[in-house]
């Protein structure tokens, strides 16, 4: 046999490719339950990160049932509407119209019996997306946690998102100023001043990503706005034993 | 032709030589790229080593069996698709079971496509060379690769972070107490580059056949 013809080659080559995309095609069907599964647990173990519960992947899945307790949509005015969060593809709904778009949000109520109110965020980095989940506190100001991921950002610069002693900076930070305004957290190249309560440090070599942290901060809490103004306590709800709120009180009694 | 044993000394040779006397790391200087990539930790090394055996030897096999069917035309596209489809399997089979280490190695699980060990052997020996012995070769290579990676990411974990396998081996030995500190610098990429310039060092002065006279 003539291996070298035309005919054969042509032949040899289109056996050779419709074999290996099938092989492909099933391996890929075959393992995709298995793969959905570990991003599945891989997202509930973020999640649980926001709010400071560290637990092994395959373990998510029953501390996540534990410790979230709801899984609400948003619609953009604020109102509850039907569905799971967690089944809200971000991904889909930044491509849509601000008025169309589902908001997840998740409720976790923490061993203290205190609860955090955990927003999805996704973004832009340099090289491509970046995703994230940050928790507030009860008086849905205070961050509590924040978790950042990324797909492609370069390693040791932008990459770094994804490490603590990032996320760490937001905690405690302030997404309201004083005057009950929106201002969000801001990453700062070069540093946060000291004390700022609305800014972290930058990661130095990672600016492009860092602001992409920044706009998606913005530009996620913005779309929630409606729903945490309407759930914000009012002080005396949030520090009955607080001095300093009582004589807030007292000063607004009295005005 | 008369013959030969599975294991006779020609055969056996083909498994051993690649550990030493033609390494494809140090002594053919292959595979250089991903030796710099992933030797960071011990982990990632000694899964790219694995998934380049599985793949190499596999390749191997496929390409002898085909070697009188493959037009020569085309063979060097043949080859590729047959690596191409080894780490593509490889790459769905880690998301699928070992998703962590997926996610370290996803960039350079692709380029085991361009690690130019596989395609050197495929075009070297497997095109010219029976079923098991292509087989042998596969795994020799593969190995003679895989030994330099994990000994390469030995010294640079176990210098650059005090770690062996995340576990911190240095810190319970109480190293750090006496003033010791990582050298950070092992962690960089170029380190890697020295590494393997000191084992090429070591194994020439221990394996006379490599020197050259001049």
């Amino acid at each position: 046999m003539n291996v070298n013809k035309n005919s054969y080659t042509i032949g040899f080559a289109s056996i050779m490719v419709v074999l290996v995309a099938a092989l492909l095609a099933s391996a890929s069907i075959f393992l995709s339950p298995f793969q959905d599964r570990n991003i599945e647990l891989e997202k509930k173990q973020n999640i649980l990160q926001s709010v400071g519960i560290e637990v092994e992947r395959n373990d998510s899945e029953l501390a996540y049932s534990k410790f979230i307790k709801e899984e609400i949509v948003l619609d953009y005015k604020g109102n509850i509407i039907e569905g799971s969060a967690f089944d809200v593809d971000l991904n889909v709904e930044l491509k849509k119209d601000i008025e169309k778009q589902n908001l997840p949000l998740y409720v976790s109520t923490l061993e203290d019996s205190s609860t955090c109110y955990i927003i999805p965020l996704r973004g832009i980095g340099l090289w491509g997306p970046i995703w994230g989940y940050l928790a507030l506190k009860e008086d849905v100001n205070t961050v509590f946690g924040a978790v950042f991921a990324h797909k492609s950002e370069t390693p040791g610069l932008g990459a770094e998102i994804n490490q603590s002693f990032f996320q760490d900076y937001f905690k405690n930070k302030k997404i309201f100023n004083d005057n009950n305004e929106f201002v969000s957290v801001t990453v700062t190249k070069g540093g946060a001043p000291e004390g700022d309560m609305h800014a972290v440090d930058g990661i130095s070599g990672g600016t492009i990503t860092s602001d992409g942290v920044t706009d998606m901060l913005k530009e996620r809490i913005t779309r929630y706005l409606p729903y945490l103004e309407a759930n914000r306590p009012s002080p005396e709800i949030l520090y009955p034993n607080d001095s300093t709120s009582l004589v807030n009180l007292i000063s607004m009694k009295n005005e | 032709m008369s013959k030969e044993t599975l294991f006779s000394k020609k055969n056996r040779l083909l498994l051993t030589d690649p550990l030493d006397d033609n390494n494809p790391v140090t002594v053919q200087v292959l595979g250089i790229c991903s030796a710099l990539a992933i030797t960071v930790q011990l982990k990632p090394a000694v899964v790219m080593a694995l998934s380049v055996l599985f793949v190499l030897s596999v390749a191997n096999v496929l390409v002898s069996l085909l070697r009188s069917f493959i037009p020569s035309r085309i063979r060097i596209i043949v080859q590729l698709v047959v690596i191409a489809t080894l780490v593509i399997l490889v790459d769905e089979v880690l998301k699928a079971f070992v998703y962590d280490v997926s996610k370290e190695l996803s960039v350079f699980v692709g380029l085991i496509i361009t690690n130019c060990i596989i395609m050197g052997r495929l075009e070297a020996f497997a095109l010219a060379n029976t079923p098991w012995k292509s087989f042998l070769d596969g795994l020799g290579n593969a190995f003679g690769y895989g030994w330099i990676l994990i000994a390469v990411a030995f010294f640079r974990e176990l210098l650059g972070s005090g770690t062996l396998f995340g576990y911190p081996v240095l810190e319970k030995i109480g190293l750090y107490e006496l003033g010791y500190e990582n050298n950070g610098m092992m962690i960089l990429p170029p380190m890697a580059l020295v590494t393997v310039g000191v084992i090429i060092w070591i194994q020439r002065m221990k394996n006379e056949k490599l020197i050259e006279s001049n």
